[in-house]
């Protein structure tokens, strides 16, 4: 039987602004309140609010946190200074991604991930079965926290002007747990988007309260839709699209967030086996002549046989043209082959560029 | 809500047709753009393209997603709105007042099958 569809602390305020609902990760989750473009360009150019809550968190605390961390995670978290924030990927043995998470470091024995909401079940079952024989707690707090993702160029001044969070001085990638109204929240300089912002944790009550003043600041709120086309247009990969359990961290293009010279993780060996021997396929960037817009599964072809299949794909919002990300077989993979993309009945021809559409506008 | 045009039958799948004696004038309805949101593509057929009722003739795309276009009726495509291929929002803009294709039908007893405007709008308020 399906699962019940999951609701955000916020979804009764989705509801009130009219916004178009849809199932995601198993949450109600709002796509678009005023449209996809509209709230795209607020985020672009202004500031724009989404609820984020469906994201999990889970808390990983102890005597070998540290060890346990880097064991599943595959970028590198010795030496972090508390506060800072790292981006990365949970392997299998054989590469595949079991997910992709930030990994907030707040001491040396305590560290709190943030998965995808499609992937908690899976994500905790598989922390879980891997904590054997490490001296760890895995506490799961995906129902403790709401979560809010402030972004955009005037983030910060909503967060001060508005919220009265002073976050000035955290540099990107870092966050810190402020009080405020009797709870710990945290506040990170992260996001999705390729634009400064924050995301802020914080009890159901806390994140209900951010929302309503944020509305009655005239903040836009900002439905899935946008956050798809945002993070898609800075060349960032969304978990079911450019990464999957079948597909590694080094065919999505992702390498720099493996670190091959850690003493170990899960997954290593696959790793570095495909960095050093090549990989078969890998995620590209393609680029359309005219305006037909390739999507998820689209074939890509050259000569009439498939090489690939576009992951994401869209009319980008802030250029105009006709972009995705694919996944190409080799040697079809490099910049400037010309390929094409089957859409209907039609083919059109495109080119494999870098995947990134749209520079990033980050405050570092 | 959406607006019905009273001079229009439509299919299930949100195509209207004004018939112009042998000739079909199609769309898609108010009810259609509004659930697609912001049209920036629209897959037009060519002129002279074989058409046939309740099968694909092209497509609308939002931001979002591509939905088919199915012909309400069997013919021969005489024209096409070319001025859709810059401008899709004028499906957003004027839904009723924006037409797709013409076809010169085959069987214009099709259009009967067709739902009058109560029967529409009633599917649309399901």
């Amino acid at each position: 039987m399906e699962k019940e569809l999951q609701l955000t602390c916020l979804h009764d305020r989705h509801v009130a602004l009219g916004a178009l609902m849809s199932p995601f990760g198993g949450f109600d989750m709002p796509i678009q309140y005023a449209g996809i473009a509209e709230e795209h360009n607020a985020v672009r150019q202004h500031v724009g609010v989404f609820d984020v809550s469906h994201m999990g968190e889970v808390r990983v605390t102890g005597k070998d946190a540290l060890r346990f961390v880097n064991h599943i995670f595959t970028n590198d978290v010795d030496g972090a200074p508390d506060g800072q924030i790292y981006y990365g990927m949970m392997c299998r043995e054989d590469g595949g991604t079991v997910d992709d998470l930030l990994v907030y470091k707040v001491k040396d024995d305590e560290y709190f991930l943030v998965i995808n909401a499609s992937n908690i079940d899976k994500d905790i079952d598989w922390i879980r079965q891997n904590a054997e024989g490490f001296e760890v707690e895995i506490i799961d707090e995906c129902l403790v926290y709401g979560e809010v993702a402030i972004q955009g160029p005037e983030s910060e001044k909503v967060m001060e002007d508005v919220l009265g969070l002073d976050v000035k001085d955290i540099p990107f990638y870092n966050f810190r747990i402020i009080p405020a109204e009797g709870e710990d929240i945290i506040v990170s300089r992260t996001g999705y988007t390729g634009e400064d912002g924050f995301e802020i944790y914080g009890s159901h009550d806390y994140i209900r309260k951010v929302w309503d003043r944020l509305m009655e600041a005239g903040v836009q709120p900002c439905g899935l839709g946008c956050r798809d086309t945002l993070r898609f247009e800075v060349g960032l990969p969304l978990y079911g699209d450019e990464l999957a359990d079948d597909i590694s961290p080094i065919e999505a293009s992702l390498s720099i967030f493996v670190k091959l010279d850690k003493p170990e993780f899960i997954g290593k060996e696959a790793l570095a086996r495909q960095k050093a021997e090549g990989v078969t396929r890998r995620i590209v960037g393609l680029e359309l002549e005219g305006n037909a817009i390739p999507r998820h599964g689209y074939h890509v072809e050259v000569n009439g046989e498939k090489v690939g299949e576009v992951t994401t794909g869209y009319r980008s919002i802030s250029t105009g043209k006709s972009v995705a990300m694919a996944m190409i077989d080799k040697p079809f993979d490099k910049l400037g082959t010309e390929v094409e993309v089957r859409i209907r009945k039609k083919t059109f021809p495109a080119k494999v560029v870098k995947k990134k559409f749209y520079e990033k506008n980050y405050k570092k | 809500m959406s607006k019905i045009d009273k001079t229009c039958r439509y299919a299930e799948s949100h195509e209207w047709v004004r018939v112009d004696e042998e000739v079909a004038v199609i769309g898609i309805s108010d009810y259609a753009q509004h659930a697609l949101g912001n049209i920036v593509y629209v897959d037009l057929p060519e002129e002279g393209d074989e058409v046939e009722a309740g099968e694909e003739f092209g497509a609308v795309e939002s931001v979002k997603a591509a939905s088919d276009l199915y012909s309400p009726v069997s013919g021969t495509v005489i024209a096409v709105n070319t001025e859709l291929e810059d401008k899709p929002e004028l499906l957003n803009q004027d839904a009723f007042g924006t037409w797709i294709i013409k076809v010169a039908m085959s069987d214009p007893s099709e259009v009967d099958k067709l739902l009058d405007d109560e029967a529409y709008s009633k599917l649309c308020e399901e």
